[in-house]
């Protein structure tokens, strides 16, 4: 039950620092930081729109008050759910264009997420159980040369061969002009035709820390005394493998997973980027270009939470999977 | 051929019982003397040696890239979306410069950015990582807390936020917004490796013989970690090469820097997959992979030089 109690206290305290951090951001500028990020969005001589002025104040919570003061405000409204109205997308609100955009990368993220963890996971156990082979050569040495290529480079030639020159897929976007937003059937097939190219790119490089982190764990783990001893007692190389070397590999893989959520969430920018997908990456890049900093404080925090949240959860199903992890923690 | 794919850097057990026997009877010194030095076990791999190569390229270029660019990578005086040409080897922009002399000059930030945001976020790290993993206590839990943090903190959001809010994206901004975002990885690693340490027979002798905490940490923990740091500046260069040409590519790089991120953010912005212009297209990519590429084939020389099994002789 320690383990628990520590880990949900680390979640609250990570929980904590990411509001206060996103408090303290907009204020690591000199001078006041409302004057400043409203004098950047109206630039030289320009004069700054009341409204826009008002949406900075909401955003740092901020209408006077000395730090301490507006740091409670902020907290209160961060908790009561109250992000301010989006600058660029007036007159909605930023949790109403997160909403729109969250969805979005849910389901890109998820769905190739788990697909890159399962084939990972086979592609690493394959290379681990035929290891020293040429199959294991094949699958490290191809995975270790896929990851040196950069993902948005990856991403922009799969566009070059796949949507311009080939013409299979659509180019950009997350649906066509003809659908709109619904369950219907053609804005789902519309939806899963523009989501194939930016899935693809996010499948070619999202197996490869899952393929070295199971082989590495697996050859190690193959190597170990009971492994040894069930080759000793004859029993069947693939129940050897499957049972002594897949099952006990698979664990860090599994709070691999929640590390890694923080880089995949970054490489959802710049997929969302390319492919003008419409999610919370791309969001994120247009409220910077537009000067949004309500939305763009906004989306920083969700995306922090959700990686924490994710996190907890990886590491509450951790223990347990592992109960070595549990007594760890309390000795 | 054998392929050591790319491990987590433990130093083995055999290396460090034999530096603790080699310290105790104080013939450190004969010992370091008998093995090969770093440079020549790193040659020895051809893994190794093969990187060493692509990035001592990649130096020289750097280097001397005023003199290898054909052109000033700024000038915008020529014809505009050429494919290659023998003057233009690699085309032009579409506003008309030229794209092989900004590949040379690229090479520059790439370089400087690893190096110094590198070293950077290793200083961090090591500080961080050696002072929460030596003092223990609640010094190391309010640490570790910082370093779980940046852990789990969404990098790329974090860096785009921050370089957001600079009035002025200068090269120095990108290296320390890649730095804040950057060092939590390597902090852990040298935090857990000075914990194996610390309880170690030799410390405890240096100990008792009265050095104090600095000359302890500097003489003989500091020592017994070099490959761990090594390997802990390589993956951070490594993150920060990576950093910089997203940042770019996401044109929230340095303006008034060439680099190959930004060469991809025109190639994409200027309609480089329209007009067929495959070379502005998949040249800075290929460097780029190509520079990261010298830096995993280091890697696997250093993996060796923290574990001698994985040494290639001969």
């Amino acid at each position: 039950m320690a383990y628990f109690a520590r880990r949900f206290a680390f979640f609250l305290a990570t929980l904590w620092a990411a509001v206060t951090l996103n408090f303290l951001i907009p204020r690591l500028q000199p001078g006041d930081p409302a004057e400043a990020i409203v004098s950047r969005i109206g630039g030289k001589g320009q004069a700054v729109d009341p409204a826009q002025l008002e949406a900075v104040r909401t955003m740092l919570g901020a209408p006077g008050g000395n730090l301490f003061e507006q740091y409670v405000r902020y907290l209160g409204a961060v908790f009561s759910g109250d992000f301010g109205v989006s600058y660029s997308y007036f007159p909605y609100s930023v949790t109403h264009m997160i909403g729109e955009a969250l969805p979005w990368t849910l389901v890109l993220v998820g769905v190739t997420q788990i697909l890159s963890f399962v084939i990972g996971t086979l592609l690493g156990t394959w290379a681990a159980y035929r290891r020293n082979t040429r199959v294991d050569s094949v699958i490290t040495l191809g995975s270790t040369f896929v990851g040196t290529l950069p993902f948005f480079w990856i991403a922009l030639l799969l566009i070059y061969v796949f949507a311009i020159t080939l013409r299979w897929f659509p180019e950009r976007g997350g649906y066509g002009g003809g659908s709109s937003p619904g369950w219907n059937w053609l804005f789902i097939s519309d939806a899963f035709q523009h989501s194939v190219l930016p899935g693809l790119a996010l499948l070619i490089t999202g197996p490869i820390g899952w393929i070295i982190g199971m082989r590495n764990n697996m050859v190690q783990s193959l190597g170990e005394d009971h492994a040894r001893l069930a080759v000793a007692r004859g029993l069947p190389e693939r129940r050897i493998a499957i049972t002594y070397g897949a099952r006990i590999a698979i664990l860090p893989n599994v709070t691999g997973f929640a590390i890694a959520l923080g880089s995949i969430l970054g490489g959802t920018v710049l997929v969302e980027t390319v492919f003008n997908y419409p999610g919370m990456g791309r969001l994120l890049l247009e409220s910077v270009s537009n000067k949004d900093f309500p939305l763009m404080q906004a989306i920083f925090l969700f995306t922090t939470i959700g990686v924490l949240i994710a996190n907890f959860l990886a590491d509450i199903l951790y223990g347990f999977l592992d109960p070595r992890v549990r007594k760890a923690e309390n000795s | 051929m054998s392929t050591p794919a790319p491990a987590v850097p433990t130093p083995s057990r055999n290396t460090q019982t034999a530096v603790e026997q080699g310290h105790r009877s104080g013939m450190r010194g004969r010992l370091l003397g008998r093995q090969p030095g770093w440079f020549a076990i790193l040659w020895r791999n051809r893994k190794c040696r093969i990187g060493l190569l692509i990035l001592a390229g990649f130096v020289l270029v750097a280097l001397f890239a005023p003199v290898l660019a054909p052109y000033d990578p700024r000038s915008n005086d020529f014809p505009t979306s050429l494919g290659p040409t023998g003057d233009h080897w690699l085309g032009t922009t579409v506003q008309g410069e030229d794209v092989f002399s900004q590949l040379v000059v690229g090479a520059r930030t790439s370089l400087i950015v690893g190096l110094a945001a590198g070293l950077l976020s290793t200083l961090v790290g090591l500080v961080i990582g050696l002072t929460a993993g030596y003092a223990g206590g609640w010094v190391d839990e309010i640490l570790s807390f910082l370093i779980n943090l940046g852990l789990v903190v969404p990098a790329l959001p974090l860096m785009v936020t921050l370089a957001a809010y600079s009035p002025v994206r200068g090269l120095w901004l990108i290296i320390f917004v890649i730095s804040v975002t950057g060092w939590a990885y390597g902090a852990r690693i040298k935090r857990s490796q000075i914990i194996t340490l610390r309880t170690r027979d030799y410390i405890t002798a240096a100990r008792f013989a009265g050095d104090g905490t600095a000359r302890i940490i500097a003489r003989e923990i500091v020592p017994n970690m070099t490959s761990l740091i090594v390997v802990g500046f390589m993956g951070a260069a490594l993150a920060a090469i990576g950093g910089e040409a997203g940042l770019a590519f996401l044109g929230l790089g340095d303006p008034l820097t060439v680099s190959w991120g930004t060469m991809l953010n025109q190639a994409s912005l200027g309609g480089a997959m329209i007009t067929g212009q495959w070379a502005w297209l998949i040249a800075p990519g290929l460097t780029l992979a190509l520079l990261i590429t010298s830096f995993t084939l280091i890697n696997f020389g250093i993996d060796a030089l923290s574990n001698p099994h994985l040494r290639e002789d001969g």
